[in-house]
C-alpha cells in the first residue's frame, strides 16, 4: 500500500476528527479536551515533519478523491504547501497551549476548541490544495469555521463584527467562485501547475483572463485585507486573543495572501501575468495597502487595533513580493509568509497577556509595563523590532530580499515604499516600547490578576517567548538548511522557476 | 443472489401498494398507526434499494400493470431520474417519519400516519407513471393528501393556509386535466412516448400545453404563482412542512420536467424556455428578499423554498447546447434542496417546541441550548447557500458552468446573488446562535430522535457534495435527458 497517497489527507484529518469529537464533549471534561487538543496538534506536527523530510529528498505526497465529474479533490504536499502547513502546525500547537491558558474557566469551551480545530483544518486544507476547486472548498470552510470564533464572546459588538466579516468574506467568496468557474469553462482544468496553465490560451482570451484575474484577486484580497477590502479586519478584533493571534498570523489573512501567491505563480504563471500587465497594478495596490495600513496604525490607541492595521500593512509585503515578479523579490515575499506569522503572533500573544493579566487594552495604559511583565515585553520588543525590519530578526530578511528583488528588476520605487513603511512602523512601535520600558508605571493597573510569583500564567507566557525566539532564529540562522529562507529558495527553485 | 436483481421482481408496484395498504391499516386500526407507519416507510426504503439494484443490473424498468400494455393499460416506468426522486422521497420520508413518531401524539398521530402513507403512495406512483393521465391521478392524490396534512392540527392559521393551498392545488390540477383531455382528444393516447411521436404544433396542442404548464407551475409555486406556498408551508406542523417543501412541490416539477423533455421542448423552443428562466430568476431574487424580511422562522424557511425552486427553472433556457449537464445540475439541486429543506423545517420545529415561539429576534433564548439542532440548521444552510462541500454546491457549480459556457451572464449573476442573499437570511438566524441571553422561561424538552433526524438529514445534504460521480452515473441510466455528450 502506498502511504504517501494518504499522508496529506491524514494531516487534514488530524485536526478535523478531534475537532468533531470535541464538539460532542461536555463542558467540564477539561482534561480529556486538553489532552485531545495537544495530542492532535503533536500528531499533525509529526506528520508534517515526516513530509518535510520526504519532500526535501524528493518524495511526492498526493491524495486524490473524486469530487465533481472530471474535477478531483487534490491534496498535494509540494514545497510551497509544506511551507505554509508547517507554519500552521507549529503555530496551532502554540496557540492551543495559549488558548487553554487564556480561556480557563470561561464558557462554551468545547464549542470554541471545536471550531478552532476546524479553522486549522481549513487552513491546512487551503495550504495543501492541489487545484483551485479544492482551494475554494477549504477557503469557504475557513469562512464558516472562523465566524463562530469571532462572535465567541456573544456580545452585540461581537455579533456586528461577525456580520461585517461575513458580508466581506461571502462577497469575496462569490467573486472567487465566479472566477474559478469561468476559468474552468475556458481551460477544463484547475490544477496548480508550475509556471501556470494559462499561457497556452489564444490571444483573444487575454482580455477575459484579465477580468478573471481581477475577480480572483478581489476574492482573495478580501481575506488578505488589501485596501479597500480590509474593513472587516479591525472590527474582528473583538474576538478572544488566541483567535486574533491565529487570524492574523496563519488562518484568515495569510490564507488570502497564500491564495494570491498560488494564483499568480501556479494559475497564471508570473511571466504570463506580467505579460498580461496585471502584476504592476497589483504591486501598486500592495504598496498603497502597505502605506495606508501603517498610517492608520499610527493613530490607534487601542493596542489590538494598532496591531490589526499593522497586519493590513505587513501582509501586503507578501503580495508586493509576488507582484514585483522577480525571483529574489518572490523569495522575500514568500518568506514573509512565515516571518510575519511568527512576529505577528508574538505581538498578539503579548497583547492578550497584557489584557488578561493587567487589564491593559490601550497603548496609553502601557507606561512602565516592562517592569511588571519583563518576559512578555521582551517578546513584544523582539516582534516589534522584527516588524520594523531591524537585523538580525526575521523581518529584516524579508525586507532585504524585497528591496534587492525590486532593484534587480529595476523597480526602485519599491525601495522607497519599503523605507517609508519601515519609518512608519518605527513611528507606531517605538513609542510603545519607550513607554513600556522607560516610563514610570502607574500606581495601580486597570484590572490586575495575580499569578503567584510569575508575571502571568505559564500557558500564556511560554507561547510568545517561543515564537519570539523562533522569529529571532529565523533571522539569525537564515542560511542554514530548513530555515524559512532556505526553504523559500527551495520553493523558488522547484515550483516557481523550475529549470 | 442473482434472483434479487431479476427484471421481473415487482419492486415498483410494491412501492405503491405497500404504503397504500399500510395507510389503510393505520386508518382502520388507529392504535397501530405509529408502528405500522414506521414499518411501512422503512420497508419502502428497502424496496427503493431493491429497485435501484434492479435498475443498475438491468437498465430501465418497464412494467405493464395487469399485463396490459399502453395505450390500454397502465405502464410503470423507472429510469435514473425516477430512481433518484424515489430515493430522495424515501430518505426524506424516513427522517420525517422518525421525527413525526416523537412529534405527534394521540389524535394527531392517528390522523397523520394514514395521510402521510397515502401521500407516500401517491408520490411513488407519480414518479413511476409513464402516461399523462396517471400523472394527473397521482398528482391529484398527492395534492389532496398534502392539503389534508397541512390542515392536520386545525387552528385558524393552519386552516386558512390549507384553504388557499386547496384552491391552488385544485385549480392547478384542473388546468392540467383540461390539457390532458385536449391532448387525448387530439391524438387518442395518454402515453408519453406515443404522444411524443404523434404530437404536432397546432393551436389545440398549444392550448393543451399552456393549460398543463400553467397548472403545474401553479402547483410548483413558481413566481408569481407562489402566493399560496408561504402561508401553507409555514402554518402546517413542522414535519408536514418538511414534506410539503421537500417533496410535494418537487412532484409537480418532476411532471413538468418529464413533459418538457419528451414533447414540450421541441415544440415550445427558446421563447418559453427563456420565460421560465426569467421567472426562475425573479423567484430567486423575490423569494430571497422576502425571506430576509421575515421575522418568523418558519415563514423565512418557506420563502427560502420559493427562492430555491427558482433555481430549478434556470436550466430551461440553458439546455440547448449542454442539455444533460444543465438537467443534471437541476436534479442535483432538487435532491439537495429536498434534504436540506426538510432538515431545516425539522430544526425549526425543534426550536419552536423548545422555546414555544419562532420569532427570530428572540431565538437566542433557545438556540444555544439545542446545539445539535443549531448544527442541523447550519449544515442545511450550507447546502442552501451553495457553499462547498454540499449537494447545493455541486448543483450550483454545474449550473454556473453551463451558464458561463453559454455566456448567460444574467443567469450567472442571479445565481451568485441568490447565494449571497441566502447567506444573509440564514445567518440572520444563525447570528443568534452565539449571542448570550438569559433563559427567561421554562423550556420544553426536545426528544432525542427529533434532534437527530433533523441533524442526519442536514448531514446527508452536505455529504451529497461528495457523491457527485455515483449520483450522476445513476441519473444517467436510461438517459432521461437524451444522449449525453462527451464528458457527461
Amino acid at each position: 500500500m502506498n502511504w504517501n497517497a494518504w499522508i496529506p489527507l491524514l494531516v487534514v484529518a488530524s485536526s478535523l476528527l478531534p475537532g468533531l469529537f470535541i464538539f460532542a464533549l461536555a463542558e467540564d471534561r477539561v482534561r480529556l479536551r486538553t489532552t485531545l487538543n495537544l495530542a492532535a496538534a503533536l500528531v499533525k506536527l509529526a506528520l508534517v515533519g515526516w513530509m518535510l523530510w520526504g519532500v526535501y529528498q524528493g518524495q511526492h505526497y498526493e491524495t486524490r478523491l473524486a469530487l465533481l465529474p472530471e474535477l478531483e479533490l487534490v491534496l498535494r504536499a509540494g514545497p510551497l504547501a509544506l511551507f505554509f502547513v508547517t507554519l500552521s502546525a507549529v503555530l496551532w500547537l502554540l496557540t492551543t497551549v495559549y488558548a487553554i491558558g487564556y480561556l480557563e474557566g470561561s464558557l462554551n469551551r468545547s464549542r470554541f476548541f471545536g471550531f478552532f480545530s476546524l479553522c486549522v483544518t481549513a487552513t491546512v486544507g487551503v495550504a495543501l490544495a492541489g487545484n483551485l476547486i479544492t482551494f475554494l472548498l477549504f477557503y469557504e470552510l475557513l469562512t464558516l469555521s472562523t465566524y463562530p470564533l469571532i462572535v465567541h464572546r456573544g456580545t452585540e459588538v461581537a455579533r456586528r463584527a461577525g456580520q461585517s466579516y461575513l458580508i466581506y468574506t461571502f462577497c469575496g467568496g462569490a467573486l472567487l467562485l465566479l472566477g474559478t468557474v469561468w476559468l474552468y469553462t475556458l481551460t477544463g482544468t484547475l490544477e496548480f501547475t508550475p509556471r501556470g496553465f494559462l499561457s497556452g490560451l489564444d490571444e483573444e482570451y487575454h482580455s477575459v483572463l484579465i477580468i478573471i484575474f481581477v475577480l480572483l484577486i478581489a476574492g482573495l484580497g478580501v481575506k488578505a485585507a488589501l485596501v479597500p477590502l480590509h474593513g472587516w479586519l479591525p472590527q474582528a478584533m473583538v474576538a478572544p486573543a488566541p483567535v486574533s493571534a491565529l487570524l492574523h498570523a496563519v488562518a484568515v489573512v495569510k490564507v488570502g495572501a497564500f491564495g494570491i501567491v498560488r494564483v499568480v505563480y501556479e494559475v497564471f504563471g508570473v511571466e504570463f501575468a506580467a505579460s498580461l500587465g496585471v502584476t504592476k497594478p497589483l504591486a501598486l495596490l500592495a504598496a498603497i495597502t502597505i502605506i495606508y495600513g501603517s498610517l492608520r496604525a499610527l493613530f490607534q490607541d487601542d493596542l489590538k487595533r494598532r496591531l490589526a492595521f499593522s497586519t493590513v500593512s505587513q501582509v501586503s509585503y507578501i503580495v508586493l513580493g509576488v507582484a514585483i515578479a522577480g525571483p529574489v523579490a518572490t523569495i522575500g515575499g514568500v518568506v514573509h509568509l512565515v516571518h510575519q506569522g511568527l512576529m505577528k503572533i508574538t505581538l498578539f500573544f503579548c497583547a492578550g497577556n497584557l489584557a488578561e493579566t493587567l487589564g491593559i487594552h490601550k497603548v496609553s495604559e502601557m507606561n512602565g509595563v516592562g517592569r511588571r511583565m519583563p518576559w512578555t515585553m521582551a517578546a513584544f520588543t523582539v516582534g516589534a523590532f522584527g516588524m520594523m525590519g531591524a537585523p538580525p530578526i526575521a523581518g529584516f530578511i524579508s525586507k532585504w530580499h524585497l528591496g534587492l528583488g525590486a532593484l534587480e528588476v529595476g523597480q526602485g520605487w519599491v525601495v522607497l515604499v519599503l523605507a517609508g513603511s519601515s519609518l512608519l512602523n518605527a513611528a507606531y512601535f517605538l513609542p510603545i516600547l519607550h513607554a513600556a520600558w522607560f516610563r514610570q508605571p502607574p500606581n495601580a493597573w486597570p484590572q490586575e490578576h495575580a499569578y503567584g510569583r510569575q508575571e502571568t500564567a505559564w500557558a500564556l507566557l511560554l507561547p510568545p517567548v517561543v515564537t519570539a525566539l523562533l522569529a529571532l532564529a529565523a533571522g539569525l540562522f537564515a542560511l542554514l538548511p530548513f530555515s524559512p529562507l532556505e526553504w523559500a529558495n527551495l520553493i523558488a527553485r522547484r515550483e516557481f522557476y523550475p529549470l | 443472489m442473482m434472483g434479487l436483481t431479476s427484471p421481473h421482481l415487482p419492486w415498483a408496484p410494491l412501492l405503491i401498494l405497500l404504503p397504500l395498504i399500510g395507510g389503510m391499516v393505520c386508518f382502520v386500526w388507529p392504535r397501530t398507526a405509529k408502528i405500522i407507519g414506521l414499518c411501512s416507510v422503512f420497508s419502502v426504503a428497502l424496496l427503493v434499494a431493491g429497485l435501484a439494484w434492479q435498475i443498475l443490473e438491468n437498465g430501465v424498468y418497464r412494467h405493464a400493470v395487469g399485463g396490459w400494455r399502453a395505450p390500454l393499460g397502465i405502464d410503470l416506468y423507472a429510469d435514473g431520474l425516477t430512481l433518484l426522486m424515489l430515493v430522495a422521497t424515501s430518505m426524506v420520508g424516513l427522517g420525517v417519519s422518525v421525527y413525526a413518531a416523537a412529534y405527534f401524539q394521540g389524535e394527531h398521530s392517528n390522523r397523520f400516519w394514514p395521510l402521510w402513507l397515502f401521500l407516500l403512495a401517491a408520490l411513488n406512483a407519480l414518479f413511476l407513471s409513464a402516461d399523462i393521465f396517471n400523472l394527473y391521478v397521482t398528482l391529484e392524490l398527492t395534492g389532496l393528501a398534502a392539503v389534508a396534512l397541512a390542515a392536520l392540527t386545525g387552528g385558524r392559521d393552519a386552516l386558512s393556509g390549507a384553504m388557499r393551498y386547496l384552491l391552488a392545488a385544485l385549480l392547478g390540477s384542473l388546468a392540467y386535466l383540461l390539457g390532458v383531455a385536449l391532448l387525448y382528444h387530439g391524438f387518442g393516447s395518454v402515453d408519453i412516448a406515443t404522444l411524443a411521436a404523434r404530437i404536432e404544433p397546432t393551436p389545440v396542442v398549444w392550448a393543451a400545453l399552456g393549460l398543463m404548464s400553467a397548472g403545474l407551475l401553479l402547483k410548483t409555486a413558481l413566481f408569481p404563482l407562489h402566493f399560496w406556498l408561504p402561508p401553507a408551508h409555514a402554518s402546517a406542523p413542522p414535519p408536514v412542512s418538511a414534506l410539503l417543501s421537500a417533496l410535494v412541490v418537487k412532484a409537480s416539477f418532476y411532471i413538468l420536467l418529464r413533459l418538457w423533455l419528451e414533447f414540450f421542448a421541441p415544440l415550445a423552443g427558446d421563447k418559453v424556455g427563456d420565460l421560465l428562466g426569467l421567472l426562475g430568476a425573479m423567484a430567486i431574487l423575490w423569494g430571497s428578499i422576502q425571506a430576509l424580511r421575515q421575522t418568523r422562522l418558519k415563514l423565512l424557511i418557506a420563502y427560502s423554498t420559493v427562492a430555491q425552486l427558482g433555481y430549478l427553472f434556470l436550466a430551461y433556457p440553458l439546455t440547448l447546447a449542454t442539455g444533460v449537464k444543465a438537467w443534471n445540475a437541476v436534479v442535483y439541486l432538487a435532491l439537495a434542496h429536498a434534504l436540506a429543506k426538510a432538515a431545516m423545517f425539522l430544526a425549526a420545529g425543534n426550536l419552536l417546541r423548545f422555546g414555544g415561539h419562532d420569532r427570530i429576534a428572540d431565538l437566542d433564548r433557545v438556540v444555544q441550548r439545542l446545539p445539535l439542532t443549531a448544527a442541523a440548521f447550519a449544515l442545511a444552510g450550507v447546502s442552501i447557500m451553495g457553499l462547498p462541500p454540499s449537494g447545493g454546491f455541486v448543483g450550483k457549480w454545474l449550473l454556473l458552468e453551463v451558464a458561463l459556457v453559454q455566456g448567460r451572464w444574467d443567469l450567472a449573476a442571479v445565481m451568485i446573488l441568490g447565494g449571497l442573499l441566502a447567506a444573509a437570511y440564514i445567518f440572520k438566524v444563525l447570528g443568534h446562535t452565539f449571542t448570550q441571553a438569559a433563559v427567561t422561561h421554562e423550556p420544553r424538552a426536545v426528544p432525542f430522535s427529533m434532534e437527530w433526524s433533523a441533524f442526519l438529514l442536514a448531514l446527508s445534504a452536505v455529504l451529497l457534495g461528495f457523491m457527485a460521480s455515483p449520483v450522476l452515473t445513476l441519473l444517467g441510466i436510461g438517459e432521461p435527458f437524451g444522449a449525453s455528450e462527451i464528458g457527461l
